[in-house]
């Protein structure tokens, strides 16, 4: 076990080292620079002397295998660096935004499990019936929307109903507050995200449910159980889900993984001051260094996921050993 | 190349052999009444494309600035955009668009993946690290950010666009088929071939591939609708076709939110069209995977 | 259809009356206390003015500062009407032959950390401004290539000797971006510290930035105008997109926005909302132009240039476009409005202009032919940004289509935009876009001389008949001297040599609570930012 924890930590070195390059890579040959942006960025006269020594100053005009040694080297020393639009920390401007992603986060796979496992657990119980098709159909709607039509048609829906009923109009809070501070005025604002990406991120764990729960079913252990003359629901509750769990958490895992910094969209129809406007903002403004961290992070804590769901399956399934 | 030619002999075969065909598809309809929906959609979602020119009413791309913000009715089906474009027309070329970047995108992702899947599978060893680190890197970037980076790179553009699509897919692919060629790997039968002196190449052509055709087809349904709605979520974040081209989510982008009050029809139908499109797309999938699942069909 | 049409008049009707409501009670008398929550669709990057651009900045921060001279804020359409900030009294007018300028400055300012202003805390802001130190960048310098030095004669006077008599000074003292800084910050703290901290003498003071989210600012009870600010705070918060600025609005999470809705928006809210929405409406200082690449073939032929812009139906444009994008009125080179511009029967006389368009359309078929570039296929450059850039370009399309050409669009994000038009002159047509301060037409035209010459042509050509009207208009002192010259400039650049082209210019719509009372609309988003005349009635929130 320990041996193939070591191994797996080792092999990360070359994914992350490699994701490192590319984020690089591909940032260098987009074109355009954060100077040209900052300052000519709304049309006026700029003069191009201003713009030669914001680049000056930023490094840009360092050749490109010192800027990645730079990068490189503040990996070595835990030091990202500084936002090139802001001036700013970049540790400093992603805490910022990483409690709303990381809430959002939570509440979206929350939602997602409130739908998935007993939707899938009826689906499979009553496989091939009206009842299993509508709840296929529903599930798959899910997937079938784009998040960010549900997401404007939510806050339609919204801005409508509640001019309608109370004679003026609601939206949703546009700026985040902390949960601890202002519960209500945080749920207010982050449910409809949340509802929004969490019944979209169902839609595939609703299916895993109901197909691991289907295999299932048709083991042995479940047969002896029925046998013994057990109660289905006993039968469902206590043998099927719970070993049917396994591929489902997975899902869950690296789902969420995902979700941290796959909000991009989602957050831009609903203004939240996340991870994913701060990366499309950044690639807008060209803010080299801010990409390259941003990225660097959803990866890191994609592998890392990764790694603990495999952890988590050799723990949760004797059968599964790693030598 | 080979590939399309196996992908249909197994299709022969395995489904339809022996019964009639209008009966056969009866049966397969009673046996899969969700596929059959969303079978009902992709073929519909063909016609329209291929069709585009007799269906539509209008020219997709024509301004009429005395209509703008037409609602639905006798003249115009569904309304008219704020360029007073027929937005039914715009949905019908819109849906060349969407199918044109799921076909290339699903295919070419994966048969990337196959080629790179089957390969580290039969090869192993180094080869198989190698290509597995890389497939790491690419799988751990969020699709979206993949899809932005390329784009922001190549610039935008449909073929561009489809590239950007591509990319994330060929991993995705790849993992499955090489979990499932390894399995076939370990039979006996390819050890056999190799001591009849076959050459690599048909080795992997002959029994390895047309062994993960069954996982292969099931990435490709998925894929379309996957790619569908990417290519919608690019257009809507700008990086997309562009205007005037007809695209569903080019249509959803710009006014479409400002004027969702006033004129809902705006954003309401091109929605409601991706939806359809990647619903149809999911539902087909699944029953193919029911269908082509060795497993749940043994049942 | 019709219903469409009489809902869409009455909104008009709406619209402008509510305009006339909100002019109407100015008079009021203001009411003190509230918090402001305006939203801005655009980004922060550093607070240092004199080095930034984008209005992003402006909105937020400006608050916090004061400026030597600004715009009226009773009267920011004016573009000549300048009141004092910082100094006393009336805006000095020149001496010595225009070479000179004194300013007395008022001695009741206090900087936010209690340091008493002086007319030495101007000159440092003006030296960085104007003369910085190697490294330190300064955007607008060049604004001030008149000047020579600034002195200081005694503690409350400060003088500006020029290099020679210019019309284009004032105007530049009076932009928003001259943030007055303390020269005690500047001496002890660099020329860096104000791009992360801010102290300034302005109606309010610093509060808190959340970075992507808000910026928050509280009335500065010391501030040097009496009885101002009338706003307790305010709370300036980042909403990228049009839509949810809209929906803000509407929602009453923010009570204005200050850059520029577009008229369906400005309808669709008036309409949802009635007598809670006041709109106000300005001319804008941003021309939409195209410029063709006279690098490139066929565009290096004057008569394929031409057909491009008589192929354009501006008047049409400007009925049609007004509804769905924040571009109205059909102008020249010069701010439309100003003594400057050319009238409705100069601007007929001019090829893409004329009023029969039939006959316009004809010619441009007419001239594609001779050229051998019948049907003709390009790429048009575009800016991902919907409005105005996106809109215009999709009927600009549209436009060409009518003589048989054949355009697509490519729309790249800001970045590349910039990189194409600006760096790798890669494009055949660009849309672009000359967006400026202050209006100051005999300034902003400087982008159709010669581009090894302007900083800001990027149509890539010389021509140096251009280059001699620009400057003997620039040294003349009699306007209607500057006025025949302006029109002979205008016509060898929009129709004899056809160099770049105006589509329309852009329509500044503000709608808002009808709860915030004092503020008026200035032809650009940069001017009267200040916040300190605004105030919010409480009966009517």
């Amino acid at each position: 076990m320990y041996a193939y924890i070591i191994k797996r930590l080792i092999l990360m070195i070359p994914t992350l080292f490699g994701a490192a390059v590319l984020v690089f890579v591909l940032m260098r040959l987009v074109p355009g620079d954060v100077c040209e942006i900052k300052m000519a960025g709304d049309g006026a006269f700029v003069d191009p002397e201003a713009i030669e020594i914001c680049r000056q100053n930023l490094g840009l005009n360092d050749p490109v295998y010192v800027q990645f040694g730079q990068v490189i080297w503040g990996y070595l020393t835990f030091d990202l660096g500084t936002s090139m639009w802001t001036g700013r920390d970049i540790t400093h401007e992603i805490g910022l935004r990483f409690q709303l992603s990381l809430q959002v986060a939570f509440m979206a796979t929350l939602v997602a499990i409130l739908i998935a496992i007993p939707l899938g657990t009826i689906s499979a119980i009553k496989q091939d019936t009206w009842i299993d098709y509508v709840v296929r159909t529903f599930s798959i709607a899910g997937i079938a929307m784009p998040s960010f039509w549900l997401g404007i048609m939510i806050i339609l829906g919204l801005l409508i109903t509640t001019q309608a009923w109370f004679g003026d109009p609601w939206m949703p809070p546009i700026v985040y507050v902390s949960p601890f501070e202002d519960l209500a005025g945080n749920l207010s604002q982050l449910i409809w995200p949340a509802v929004a990406t969490g019944y979209r991120y169902s839609a595939v764990a609703t299916r895993m449910t109901r197909s691991t729960l289907l295999e299932v079913l048709r083991e042995d252990y479940v047969r002896t159980a029925r046998a013994k003359g057990l109660l289905e629901r006993v039968i469902i509750n206590r043998h099927a889900l719970k070993n049917a769990m396994l591929p489902v958490v997975t899902i869950f895992g690296i789902e969420f993984a995902f979700l941290i910094g796959g909000l991009v969209v989602t957050e831009q129809v609903f203004n939240l001051n996340g991870l994913g406007k701060l990366f499309v903002e950044s690639v807008e403004t060209s803010d080299f260094t801010m990409v390259q961290q941003l990225v660097m992070l959803v990866v890191v804590i994609f592998v890392f996921m990764n790694f603990l769901v495999d952890l988590l399956y050799a723990w949760l399934d004797p059968r599964i050993r790693y030598a | 190349m080979t590939v399309s030619d196996v992908r249909t002999d197994l299709g022969a075969e395995e489904v339809v052999e022996r019964t009639p065909w209008p009966a056969a598809i009866l049966g397969l309809i009673a046996r899969y009444p969700l596929g059959a929906a969303g079978a009902l959609v992709v073929v519909a979602m063909i016609f329209a494309a291929v069709f585009a020119d007799v269906i539509a009413p209008y020219d997709p791309e024509a301004n009429a600035y005395e209509y703008m913000f037409t609602a639905p009715g006798g003249q115009y089906w569904l309304g008219a955009d704020d360029f007073g474009r027929d937005i039914f027309s715009r949905i019908i070329y819109g849906a060349r668009t969407a199918l044109f970047v799921g076909f290339v995108a699903a295919f070419v992702g994966a048969t990337g993946g196959l080629v790179l899947g089957v390969a580290s599978a039969y090869f192993g060893g180094w080869f198989d690290l190698i290509i597995q680190r890389v497939m790491d890197v690419i799988m751990a970037f969020p699709l979206i950010i993949l899809a932005l980076a390329v784009i922001s790179v190549l610039g935008p553009g449909i073929d561009k666009v489809i590239i950007a699509i591509t990319i994330p897919f060929i991993p995705q692919c790849a993992r499955v088929v090489r979990s499932s060629a390894l399995a076939i790997r370990e039979i006996p039968y390819i050890d056999a071939a190799r001591a009849c002196g076959f050459s690599h190449a048909r080795i992997i052509l002959r029994h390895m591939v047309p062994n993960v055709m069954a996982p292969f087809l099931i990435m490709i349904t998925a894929f379309v609708g996957q790619a569908i709605l990417l290519e919608a979520t690019l257009s809507y974040l700008g990086l997309g076709v562009q205007e005037p081209v007809p695209a569903w989510g080019l249509m959803l982008k710009s006014g479409a939110e400002e004027y969702a009050e006033s004129a809902p029809w705006i954003p309401i139908f091109p929605g409601i069209a991706i939806s359809l499109a990647v619903f149809g797309f999911n539902l087909f999938g699944d029953a193919l995977r029911d269908a082509l699942d060795p497993k749940l069909r043994a049942q | 259809m019709r219903f469409l049409k009489s809902t869409l008049v009455v909104s008009f009707a709406l619209g402008l009356a509510a305009a006339w409501a909100g002019g109407a009670v100015a008079g009021e008398t203001p009411v003190r206390g509230g918090i402001l929550k305006f939203v801005v669709g655009s980004k922060i990057p550093s607070y240092d003015a004199h080095m930034e651009s984008t209005f992003g900045m402006i909105h937020p921060i400006r608050p916090f500062y004061s400026l030597l001279i600004r715009v009226n804020p009773e009267n920011p359409s004016s573009p000549t009407d300048f009141v004092c900030d910082l100094c006393e009294g009336d805006v000095p007018a020149a001496t010595d032959n225009g070479l000179k300028y004194t300013f007395k400055i008022r001695k009741d300012v206090w900087f936010h950390d209690g340091t008493p202003l002086t007319a030495a805390d101007i000159k440092a802001t003006f030296d960085k401004i104007v003369f910085p130190p190697e490294g330190v960048p300064s955007t607008r310098k060049a604004f001030f290539s008149s000047l020579d030095s600034i002195t200081v004669p005694d503690k409350y006077t400060l003088v500006f000797n020029m290099k020679y008599a210019s019309g284009a000074f004032l105007p530049a003292v009076a932009a928003p971006y001259n943030f007055v800084y303390s020269k005690k910050d500047l001496d002890e703290k660099g020329y860096a510290w104000h791009q992360k901290n801010i102290n300034g003498t302005g109606a309010f003071t610093f509060v808190e930035h959340k970075p992507g989210a808000y910026v928050e600012g509280k009335r500065y009870e010391k501030y040097h105008h009496e009885g101002k600010p009338y706003l307790d705070g305010f709370r300036a918060i980042s909403a990228p997109k049009m839509a949810v600025r809209l929906q803000a609005i509407r929602g009453n999470r923010a009570a204005i926005e200050f850059r520029g809705f577009p008229p369906k928006a400005r309808d669709d809210l008036v309409a949802a909302l009635g007598d809670k929405i006041v709109v106000q409406e300005s001319d804008w200082n941003c021309a939409l132009q195209f410029l063709p690449n006279h690098r490139r073939k066929p565009f290096d032929d004057v008569r394929v240039r031409r057909a491009l812009t008589l192929a354009v139906d501006r008047w049409g444009g400007s009925k049609y476009l007004s509804q769905i994008a924040i571009v109205k009125t059909v102008g020249g080179v010069a701010f439309p409005g100003h003594p400057l511009a050319a009238t409705k029967e100069e601007l007929e006389k001019i090829a893409g202009y004329w009023p029969d368009l039939d006959k316009s359309r004809a010619e441009a078929r007419r001239l594609l032919k001779e050229a051998g570039a019948e049907g003709l296929e390009f790429v048009l450059l575009n800016r991902g940004v919907d409005q105005p850039y996106r809109v215009v370009g999709t009927w600009l399309i549209d436009q060409w289509k009518k003589v048989g050409m054949k355009v697509t669009q490519n729309v790249l994000p800001s970045p590349a935009f910039y990189d194409a038009v600006r760096k790798k002159h890669d494009f055949d047509v660009t849309v672009y876009f000359n967006c400026q301060s202050i209006v100051n037409p005999l300034a902003d035209v400087s982008a159709y001389i010669s581009d090894d010459i302007a900083g800001n042509n990027y149509a890539g050509y010389q021509d140096r008949t251009m280059d001699k009207l620009f400057d003997q208009m620039n040294r003349s002192n009699d306007p209607a001297e500057q006025r025949r010259i302006m029109r002979l400039y205008e016509k060898r650049a929009l129709d004899e040599e056809a160099l770049q082209f105006v589509t329309l210019w852009w329509y500044k719509i503000n709608p808002y609570r009808s709860y915030v009372k004092g503020w008026k609309i200035a032809p650009s988003h940069y001017l009267n930012q200040h916040l300190d005349n605004i105030w919010l009635d409480p009966h009517l929130m």
